[in-house]
């Protein structure tokens, strides 16, 4: 019903409103650049945070059986979890701070790294492990110089994925005032509707994705030159 | 931990419940979306996957297209349907769903039918079955597995991004914790998250528990196999510059 007033309302608004304008991004540009930082660095804190913290995740789970049941399905049911939900469980406790953004990003992005890196572990080949072992390898320099190169393309492949889903995923923290571009989406959206704001932001989220997706992959390529004769 | 307590207290209110626009209402419209946007994603996925992967044809295509659409934020689509004519409200936010829900069910539709054995599919051919009989009496039940695990995977990730909707006054049960967050009642946001938490892994076990009794063939019971799995890394579009 609500919705039927505001619609009236916009039909008689007849200001222009331009899906794109560039006099908006070059007027507006210190407020872009400054929310782009945010969701630069919510995004990279997410990432490096939910690695570290998944690596030795993976490897007790690899190491039992016990475990990686267990942390395979709690991994499972975060990811279920949305969002929004997951900001509003963080929120009571730290307040309306970029912090609740990280903590609720941490945790997706560690469920995806957890699941890649131990992919990665288990495909290791036994004899491998095991003649590494045989040339007086310990169990630091094993996991350093054998099983991390032999893994990596598996840890890459997690680290592209939970980096682009990240990504999108820090625009929901507007819920708390501090979701990045998503601020413009949102903000454009409060601003009676303004679509140049709201694709600007958009736009950008996507593009961000795409650049730190070819970043890592351009960084994958430069880890595993072992790897560049097979591919096409 | 006094907001667990809050949240109790306002999920065991019965007028929370049953009010116009409470929970109840909130649920009923929630997956009314939901369901309109699978189904709808499901009418367009699932004939253009069979396609393509019983042709073999646009592997990349749906590689790329599930890793872009992996890029562009929920949010993102939900306001951009809104500020078209389509005017914001439930018909925005379905279509905005419905879209985001086609790359699971493609791209788990093309590998499903493009999993199919070829020596299977040889044998068919030679018995004298016709590409269209091939396609809906051999690759089909063989992909089944895979087709319902798209659209399960598509309806608990429309489930939970119908959350969303709120953000962008769309309704569902997200609007309990966008209302909670402006109100400053952390009750009704911790109230709010359970619900929807609960409704997306209560979705998730229901279309498994489903998919387990359709799926034809040799039954194992579900989550009891899950123990035994090996984890399998998610694709990306390794090889496929994005």
């Amino acid at each position: 019903m609500l919705n039927a007033v505001t619609a009236d309302v916009l039909a008689a608004d007849a200001a222009p409103n331009p899906w794109f304008d560039l006099s908006y991004v070059t007027s507006n540009w210190d407020t872009i650049v400054g929310y782009l930082g945010e969701h630069v660095r919510l995004t990279i804190g997410a990432v490096v945070l939910g690695a570290l913290i998944a690596l030795p995740l993976a490897l007790l789970a690899r190491r039992s059986r016990w475990l990686a049941g267990p942390v395979l399905g709690l991994s499972t049911l975060v990811y279920t979890i949305p969002s929004l939900a997951m900001f509003a469980f963080v929120a009571p406790i730290t307040g309306i701070t970029a912090t609740t953004v990280l903590v609720g990003l941490v945790l997706y992005s560690l469920v995806i790294l957890v699941r890649n890196f131990l992919a990665g572990l288990q495909a290791v080949p036994a004899d491998v492990r095991e003649a590494a072992r045989g040339m007086g390898y310990g169990p630091a320099r094993l996991f350093w110089q054998v099983e991390l190169p032999l893994a990596l393309p598996a840890f890459m492949a997690g680290i592209r994925i939970a980096t682009v889903s990240t990504v999108a995923l820090v625009t929901v923290g507007v819920i708390v005032g501090h979701g990045g571009l998503g601020q413009l989406i949102t903000g454009g959206f409060a601003a009676n509707f303004y679509r140049a704001q709201i694709v600007t932001g958009a736009v950008g989220c996507v593009l961000l994705a795409l650049l730190a997706d070819l970043l890592l992959a351009g960084a994958e390529r430069v880890l595993t030159p072992w790897s560049r004769g097979t591919r096409a | 931990m006094n907001r667990l307590g809050d949240a109790v207290v306002y999920l065991n209110d019965p007028f929370n419940w049953t009010r116009s626009g409470g929970i109840l209402d909130l649920l009923a419209e929630h997956l009314r979306i939901s369901v309109l946007a699978v189904l709808a994603a499901m009418v367009v996925a699932l004939p253009v996957g069979a396609l393509l992967g019983h042709t073999g044809r646009g592997g990349g295509f749906t590689v790329a297209l599930s890793n872009v659409s992996r890029a562009v934020p929920t949010l993102a689509l939900l306001t951009v349907f809104a500020v078209t004519p389509i005017g914001f409200g439930p018909t925005a936010t379905t279509i905005a769903l419905g879209v985001f829900a086609v790359p699971p069910i493609l791209t788990n539709t093309y590998v499903g039918f493009r999993g199919v054995d070829r020596d299977v599919v040889e044998a068919a051919r030679g018995m004298g079955l016709s590409g269209r009989q091939v396609a809906t009496r051999v690759e089909l039940p063989l992909a089944a597995p895979l087709l319902m695990t798209g659209v399960r995977t598509a309806a608990v990730q429309v489930v939970a991004t119908a959350t969303l909707a709120a953000l962008v006054a769309g309704g569902g049960l997200g609007s309990i914790i966008t209302l909670g967050f402006r109100q400053q009642d952390y009750g009704a946001v911790v109230a709010g998250a359970i619900l929807v938490a609960a409704l997306a892994v209560l979705t998730e076990l229901l279309l498994v528990t489903a998919s387990w009794a359709l799926t034809p063939g040799e039954k194992r019971l579900p989550f009891l196999r899950a123990r035994r799995r090996t984890p399998v890394p998610e694709p990306t579009s390794s090889g496929v510059p994005l």
